[in-house]
C-alpha cells in the first residue's frame, strides 16, 4: 500500500510538471543556500583557525606596558619594564614552560647593493623558530654562540630576500643594517599573511644581544614570546608568570606594568566569532527553506482544491482516510525530497564555484548537508500536513459533486 | 432469496443555510439480490440521497439500513470506505474517470485500494475491459474515447472488485441514445449474471427496461411496481 501511494504521488506530480519544478525550486534554492552559506561560513572559521594557529601554539606574549583602563599610559611596548632577565627568570622558574623567546625589533633601512628595503629588525634568539612556528627554507638560523658573540649575521624572511636579492641566492651576501654590516646565513620558508594581514615574511632576524648592543642601542626587551607545554596548562602558565613578574619588579599594590595576551583565549575568541557567522548565514539561508515550505503548502492546497472531484472519487472506489492523506503527503515529501536533493548538489557546486572564482576558502561538510537535506524532509513533511489531511477529511460526496 | 439491502424508516436531513431540507422521510424498503431496480423521481426527490445512502457514500440521519446483515450507521468512515470498495461499484452520470490515467490504470483503481499485487490488478482490469467490450482500446486515455466508451470503462471500474451491487446514477444521461442501449444491454448482462442492479434515472424508458420500478418524490417513496418477465 505504501509503495502504492508513493507512485500515485509521483504520478500526481507528474501530470503538473512545471508546477512541482517550480515548487520544487524554493526547496533547492532553501538547502543550497544553507549548504553554501555554512561552507563559507565553516571556510572562513577553518582560515582563522589555521592563521592563529600559525602564530604558535599554546602561545603568550608579554609585553611592557598596562592594559590599565584608565590614567596616563605610555604606548605598549614604548615601557622598558621587560629585561632579558625576567625572560630568563620565567624560563627557569616556571614549571610548564617550555620555551621562552625574548624580542626586540625596530623599523630599518637594509641596504644591499645599489637595492634596499625598509623592514622590521628583529632581535631574538633561537627558540623563536620553534615558538613562532617558522622554518628556515636555506642556510641555517643563528646559534646561541652567535647570540653570545653578538654575532653581525642576519636570516632574511621571504619577502625581505625576494626584494634585496631577487633571483641571487643571498646566503654568503653582506647586507647593511643601519649602516652595520651584517652577513646573510639563512632565509626562513614563506608564512604569508597574518590574520590580520600583515605580511609575516617582511623582516630581519638577528641575534638579540646584536640588536639589542650594536642596533638599537637598549637594555630592555619589547616582548617575550613564551611557549607553554600544553594547552591545558596555558592560563596557569599565564597566572605564575604575571605573580613572577609582578614579584620581580617590585610593583606591591601598584598596578602590572606589563601585559600578558593569550593566543589560545584570542582563537577561542575568533572561533566563537566565526561559529556565530557560519549559524547567522545558515539560519539567513534557512529562512529561505521555510519560504520554499511555505510554498509547498501553498501549491499542496491549490492541487487539493484542484483535485477535489478526485479525491472524491477515489474516496467512492474505496480509498480510506489514511490512503488519501499518504497520497497527498508523500506528494509534499517527494518535493521537499528531490528539491533537498538537487538543493544539495547546487549548494556543493555553488560553494566550489565561490571558492574557486571568488578566492574564498569554503569547507563543505557532511553535517551541514545532513542538516539541510533533513530539514527539507521536515519542510515537506509539515507543510504538506495540512493540506494533505484537509484532503483526507475531505466528504466524498461533496467532493464528487465539486465543479 | 436473499435479501442484502434492508433499509428502514430512513430520514435524511440536510442543514441549508437556516431551514432544514428532509431529503428523505421515512423511506423504508428492501433490495433482494440479484433485482435489477430504477429509482425513478423528478430532480430533487431525493432519489440521489437515496443511492448515496445505498451506496454506503452517506449515513442516514436516523432509521436503519443494513447491508449484508450490517448496521452501517454503526460504520466509521474508513469501514465505509472499505464497504463501497468490496460490495458496491459505481457508474455516475459524467463517468469520474481520471482524465490523466489510461482506460485500464482507471479499472485498476479500486482494486489499490483494495491491496491486490499488481500482476493480479492488470489481469483483473484486462478482463473487466473486456467484458465491456473494450478490450482494443485498455491503454487510451478517456479524452480518446467517445461518451459511450468512457461509460463502459466507468462500468469495467464498477465491476472488477467483483461487488454483488451495482449503482448507477443517471448512466445514460451524458450519452446519446445509440450509446444508452448498449449501456443499458451490459447492465442487463450483468443482472444475469446475478449482480444486483440499481439504476437511479428520470428517463421513463430507462426506468422500463428494469423489472422493479421506485418512484420517489418528495423524499417519500410514492409507487414500487415489479414487473413479471
Amino acid at each position: 500500500m505504501f509503495w502504492e501511494s508513493i507512485i500515485i504521488a509521483l504520478e500526481g506530480l507528474k501530470a503538473n510538471k512545471l508546477r512541482s519544478v517550480l515548487t520544487m525550486l524554493g526547496i533547492i534554492i532553501g538547502v543550497g543556500a544553507v549548504i553554501a552559506m555554512v561552507s563559507i561560513g565553516m571556510g572562513v572559521r577553518q582560515k582563522v583557525q589555521t592563521s592563529i594557529a600559525g602564530l604558535g601554539s599554546n602561545l603568550l606574549i608579554i609585553t611592557p606596558g598596562a592594559t590599565s583602563p584608565t590614567g596616563v599610559r605610555l604606548a605598549a611596548g614604548s615601557n622598558n619594564s621587560l629585561t632579558v632577565q625576567d625572560a630568563q627568570a620565567i624560563a627557569r622558574e616556571i614549571p610548564g614552560v617550555s620555551l621562552v623567546a625574548p624580542f626586540v625589533s625596530r623599523q630599518y633601512q637594509v641596504i644591499y647593493g645599489n637595492k634596499n628595503w625598509t623592514t622590521s629588525i628583529q632581535g631574538t634568539t633561537p627558540e623563536f623558530l620553534t615558538v613562532r612556528n617558522f622554518t628556515v627554507d636555506s642556510g641555517t638560523f643563528f646559534s646561541g654562540q652567535d647570540n653570545d658573540t653578538r654575532a653581525r649575521v642576519a636570516v632574511l624572511g621571504r619577502t625581505v630576500a625576494d626584494n634585496l636579492f631577487g633571483d641571487i641566492s643571498p646566503i654568503g651576501q653582506t647586507i647593511r643594517i643601519n649602516k652595520a654590516p651584517f652577513r646573510v646565513i639563512g632565509v626562513l620558508g614563506a608564512k604569508g599573511q597574518s590574520a590580520g594581514g600583515a605580511d609575516q615574511d617582511d623582516m630581519v632576524l638577528i641575534p638579540l644581544t646584536t640588536a639589542q648592543e650594536r642596533v638599537l642601542g637598549i637594555t630592555f626587551l619589547h616582548s617575550i614570546s613564551v611557549q607553554a607545554v600544553s594547552a591545558d596548562v596555558i592560563n596557569q602558565v599565564q597566572d605564575e608568570i604575571v605573580e613572577l613578574l609582578r614579584s620581580r619588579h617590585r610593583l606591591g599594590a601598584k598596578p602590572d606594568d606589563f601585559t600578558v595576551r593569550n593566543l589560545a583565549a584570542i582563537l577561542a575568541t575568533a572561533e566563537e566569532t566565526t561559529r556565530t557567522i557560519t549559524l547567522l548565514l545558515g539560519n539567513i539561508a534557512a529562512i529561505s527553506l521555510v519560504v520554499g515550505g511555505i510554498g509547498i503548502m501553498n501549491i499542496m492546497l491549490v492541487s487539493v482544491t484542484e483535485r477535489t472531484r478526485e479525491i472524491g472519487i477515489r474516496k467512492a472506489l474505496g480509498a480510506t482516510y489514511y490512503n488519501i492523506l499518504l497520497q497527498f503527503l508523500i506528494e509534499a515529501v517527494v518535493i521537499g525530497v528531490t528539491g533537498g536533493l538537487i538543493g544539495i548538489g547546487l549548494g556543493v557546486g555553488s560553494s566550489y564555484a565561490i571558492s574557486g572564482i571568488a578566492g574564498w576558502n569554503t569547507v563543505v561538510s557532511f553535517s551541514s548537508i545532513l542538516l539541510a537535506f533533513g530539514f527539507s524532509v521536515m519542510v515537506g513533511l509539515f507543510f504538506g500536513l495540512y493540506p494533505a489531511r484537509k484532503a483526507a477529511l475531505l466528504d466524498p460526496i461533496e467532493a464528487l459533486r465539486y465543479e | 432469496m436473499r435479501t442484502s439491502i434492508i433499509l428502514e424508516n430512513i430520514t435524511k436531513l440536510y442543514q441549508m443555510g437556516d431551514s432544514e431540507v428532509r431529503a428523505l422521510d421515512g423511506v423504508s424498503l428492501t433490495i433482494s439480490d440479484g433485482e435489477f431496480t430504477a429509482i425513478m423521481g423528478p430532480s430533487g426527490s431525493g432519489k440521489t440521497t437515496l443511492m448515496n445512502i445505498i451506496g454506503c457514500l452517506d449515513r442516514p440521519t436516523s432509521g436503519s439500513y443494513r447491508l449484508d446483515g450490517q448496521e452501517v450507521a454503526a460504520l466509521t468512515d474508513d469501514q465505509l470506505a472499505v464497504t463501497r470498495n468490496r460490495k458496491i461499484g459505481f457508474v455516475f452520470q459524467n463517468f469520474n474517470l481520471l482524465a490523466r490515467m489510461t482506460a485500464h490504470h482507471n479499472v485498476a483503481l479500486p482494486l489499490i485500494y483494495t491491496g491486490i499485487d499488481k500482476k493480479t490488478r492488470h489481469d483483473k482490469a484486462s478482463r473487466a475491459l473486456a467484458m465491456v467490450g473494450l478490450a482494443n482500446r485498455m491503454f487510451h486515455r478517456p479524452n480518446e474515447l467517445s461518451g459511450g466508451q468512457r461509460q463502459r470503462v466507468a462500468i469495467a471500474r464498477a465491476l472488477v472488485n467483483e461487488p454483488t451491487i451495482i449503482l448507477a446514477d443517471e448512466p445514460t444521461g451524458n450519452l446519446d441514445s445509440r450509446s444508452g442501449e448498449e449501456i443499458m444491454n451490459i447492465f442487463h448482462a450483468l443482472n444475469r449474471q446475478g449482480r444486483t442492479i440499481i439504476l437511479v434515472t428520470h428517463e421513463p424508458d430507462i426506468a422500463a427496461c428494469a423489472r422493479r420500478i421506485i418512484t420517489v418524490r418528495d423524499g417519500k417513496i410514492v409507487s414500487d411496481e415489479r414487473k413479471e418477465r
